[in-house]
C-alpha cells in the first residue's frame, strides 16, 4: 500500500499545468453524479428532517405548528423510547460478549487449510445473504409456542415435567429469541472478517512462538489476537452500529412487542413517525438516532485512533 | 527439549484438538442448518401433514403448495419487481461509484480532499436511520414507486463502494496511466478502455455486494411502496406471512421459494461477495 502512495506522490510532480487542468475538468464531470445523489438523497433530506423535527407536523400541507424542542422533550421522557434504547444497548452488549468471541474462535478453528474449511465457511455464512424477511419467518417458525408446530418447544418439552415456553409471546423471553436469530444471521459475517484478518498474519510469527515453547492458548492470547486487532476493531464497529439500527428482523419476529418488550429505536421511529403519521415527531426520533450513531462513530474513531476500517463499513 | 521434539508434541496435541474442533464445528453446523431444513421440510408438506407430523422429512414430498404459489401471478410479479430494482440499483451504483473512485484514485484536482471527506461522511448516515426524511423527500418528488427504492439505494451504497473501488484502483500501476497518456489517450479513454477492464474483478465484487443488498432491502420498500403490484420479494414475503398466518405450510412454501434465487446466486457468487465484504475491512 505504501509503495503505491509514494508512486502516486511522485506522479503528482511530473504533472504539467495542462494535465492538471484537464484532470480538474474530468474530475468535475466524474464526481457530479455522486454529488447529486449525495445532496438530493442524503444531505438534503437530513437537513429537512432537522427542520421538521421542530414542528408538530402530520405530513400534510406546510408545517406551521412550531413546537420548538417539545418533540425532543417528549421522546426523551417517553418510557417506551427508553426501553428501545435499553434494548439497543442490550443487543450491543450481547453481540460483543457472545457473537464476537464465538466468531473469532470459529475463524481460528478453521485456519491452516483444515479439511472442510471452505465447506464450513459456505454454510456458516449462508444466513447472512438471506433477507431479513426470510430469516425472520424462519425463526418465527422455530419459536412457535405450540410444541406441535414449534421445533424448539418440541425439543424443550422432551424434558419431562416442563411447560412449553412462550418465546416471542413473553416479555422476558422475546429479546433472547431475537438475539438468537440475529446471531444466527450475522455470526458467519464476523467469522468471515476474522478469517480474512487471520489470512493476513504471517505464519512465521506463530511458528516462532511454537518453537519458543508457547502453548496453544498462549499463542492465541499473546500473538494471534494482538495481530488481529485491526479486524477486531472493524468487527466491533460494524456490530455496534448494526445493533443500534436493528429494524427488519425484529419487526418481522415480534413487531416490537409484546407490550414494547422488543422495541428498538428504528421500530419506535417507524411506528410513531410513519404508522401514526406524526412525521415531525418521527423526524425528531431520527435526529436523535443519527446523533447517537454519529457520537459513537466519532468517539470510537478517536478511541482507536485509526481510520483504516472505513473501507469495511459497507455491510 | 530440542526444537524437533517441541514441534512433534505440538502436532500430537493438534491431532487431539482437531477432533474437538470438528465436534464444535458440527454442532454449530447443525444449529445453522436445522432451521433451514425445517423450513424446506415444511414447504413440501400439506397443511394436514404439517399438523400431524411436523418434523419428519416430507416423504413423499407434496408440491401442491409450491404449485399453488407459482400458479398465481403475485409471486412472479414480486420476482420481476425485485429483479428490476436489483439490476437498476446495481448498474447505477457500480457506474457512479467507479467514476468517483477513478477521480479520487487517479486524478489530481483542487478540492479533492474536501469532496473525498464529503463522500466518507456518507458512511455515517445509514439508510435505516434516515428512512423518514427519505420518505418525505420521495413523496415530494412523486417517487413512491420502484424508482423511489432504486435511487436511495444507489445513494446510500455509494460511500462504501467508492472507498472499496478506490483501494482497488490505486493498486493498478501508475506507469500504465502514463503510458496511455503518452500514446494519446484521454482521461476518459483511460478510464473506459484500460482501467475498467483491468478492474473487472473488483467491479464484480462491488456489483455482487450491491445486488445482495438491493435484493434483501426491506425497510425502504415497507415505507415507500403502498401498492401491492409494486411489492418486492422481501416485502411480499412479509406480507404473505401475515395474510396466510393460519396456513403455515403455505407460508413456509412461499419463504422456501423466495429463498431459492438467493441460494443459487450465493453459490455462484460466493467468491466475489467475500472479496467485496473483506476489501478494506482488513487492510492496514
Amino acid at each position: 500500500m505504501n509503495d503505491l502512495f509514494i508512486a502516486g506522490n511522485q506522479h503528482k510532480y511530473i504533472l504539467s499545468p495542462q494535465k492538471r487542468n484537464r484532470d480538474t475538468l474530468t474530475a468535475l464531470f466524474f464526481l457530479i453524479p455522486t454529488l447529486i445523489f449525495f445532496f438530493i438523497f442524503i444531505i438534503y433530506p437530513i437537513i429537512q428532517s432537522l427542520y421538521y423535527s421542530f414542528f408538530n407536523w402530520k405530513g400534510f400541507g406546510p408545517a406551521i405548528n412550531f413546537v420548538g424542542l417539545r418533540n425532543y422533550e417528549k421522546i426523551l421522557t417517553d418510557s417506551v423510547f427508553a426501553k428501545a434504547v435499553g434494548n439497543g444497548l442490550l443487543i450491543v452488549v450481547l453481540s460483543l460478549i457472545v457473537q464476537l468471541p464465538i466468531s473469532i474462535a470459529l475463524a481460528i478453528m478453521v485456519r491452516n487449510d483444515m479439511p472442510g474449511r471452505s465447506f464450513f465457511r459456505t454454510i456458516f455464512f449462508m444466513p447472512f445473504v438471506f433477507s431479513e424477511s426470510i430469516a425472520g419467518i424462519i425463526w418465527v417458525s422455530m419459536f412457535k409456542p405450540d410444541p406441535s408446530i414449534g421445533f424448539l418447544n418440541a425439543i424443550w418439552t422432551l424434558i419431562p415435567g416442563v411447560k412449553p415456553l412462550e418465546f416471542l409471546g413473553d416479555t422476558s423471553q422475546v429479546m433472547m429469541c431475537v438475539f438468537i436469530a440475529l446471531t444466527w444471521k450475522y455470526l458467519g459475517f464476523h467469522m468471515l472478517l476474522y478469517m480474512a484478518g487471520l489470512a493476513n498474519i504471517p505464519r512465521e510469527i506463530e511458528e516462532a512462538a511454537i518453537i519458543d515453547g508457547a502453548s496453544n492458548w498462549q499463542i492465541i492470547r499473546n500473538v494471534t489476537l494482538p495481530l488481529l486487532s485491526t479486524t477486531i476493531r472493524t468487527s466491533v464497529y460494524l456490530s455496534v452500529l448494526g445493533s443500534l439500527q436493528q429494524f427488519g428482523l425484529i419487526w418481522i419476529m415480534s413487531k416490537g412487542g409484546p407490550v414494547n418488550a422488543s422495541e428498538t429505536m428504528a421500530i419506535y421511529m417507524y411506528r410513531f413517525g410513519f404508522m401514526r403519521l406524526a412525521l415531525g415527531y418521527g423526524c425528531a426520533v431520527g435526529v436523535i438516532l443519527l446523533l447517537i450513531c454519529l457520537i459513537f462513530s466519532v468517539s470510537y474513531q478517536r478511541l482507536v485512533k485509526q481510520q483504516d476500517y472505513l473501507g469495511g463499513l459497507y455491510s | 527439549m530440542t526444537e524437533k521434539n517441541t514441534i512433534q508434541s505440538w502436532k500430537k496435541q493438534n491431532r487431539r484438538s482437531l477432533i474437538f474442533k470438528y465436534i464444535v464445528l458440527i454442532i454449530i453446523f447443525l444449529i445453522v442448518v436445522i432451521p433451514i431444513i425445517m423450513l424446506i421440510f415444511g414447504a413440501l408438506k400439506t397443511r394436514g401433514e404439517l399438523a400431524t407430523k411436523p418434523y419428519t422429512p416430507p416423504i413423499p414430498p407434496h408440491f401442491e403448495n409450491i404449485q399453488k404459489i407459482l400458479n398465481q401471478p403475485d409471486f412472479w410479479n414480486m420476482l420481476k419487481n425485485s429483479l428490476f430494482v436489483m439490476l437498476a440499483a446495481t448498474a447505477g451504483t457500480v457506474l457512479v461509484a467507479a467514476m468517483a473512485a477513478f477521480s479520487f484514485s487517479r486524478l489530481n484536482f483542487r478540492g479533492k480532499n474536501l469532496s473525498f471527506n464529503v463522500v466518507t461522511l456518507g458512511l455515517l448516515f445509514p439508510m435505516s436511520i434516515a428512512i423518514l426524511p427519505e420518505y418525505i423527500l420521495l413523496r415530494q418528488l412523486n417517487l413512491l414507486n420502484l424508482w423511489g427504492i432504486i435511487l436511495p439505494e444507489i445513494a446510500f451504497a455509494l460511500a462504501g463502494d467508492i472507498l472499496i473501488l478506490r483501494g482497488f484502483f490505486m493498486a493498478i500501476p501508475v506507469e500504465l496511466q502514463d503510458a496511455s497518456y503518452i500514446d494519446g489517450c484521454t482521461n476518459l479513454g483511460f478510464f473506459w478502455k484500460i482501467l475498467l477492464p483491468l478492474a473487472r474483478p473488483s467491479l464484480s465484487a462491488v456489483a455482487v455486494l450491491a445486488m445482495i443488498n438491493s435484493w434483501n432491502e426491506l425497510f425502504l420498500p415497507i415505507v415507500v411502496l403502498n401498492e401491492e403490484r409494486l411489492y418486492t420479494l422481501p416485502l411480499g414475503t412479509m406480507q404473505f406471512s401475515t395474510e396466510h398466518g393460519t396456513d403455515w405450510a403455505m407460508v413456509l412454501a412461499f419463504v422456501a421459494l423466495s429463498m431459492i434465487p438467493t441460494i443459487i446466486f450465493y453459490l455462484f457468487a460466493e467468491k466475489q461477495l467475500i472479496s467485496g465484504l473483506t476489501a478494506g475491512a482488513v487492510k492496514g
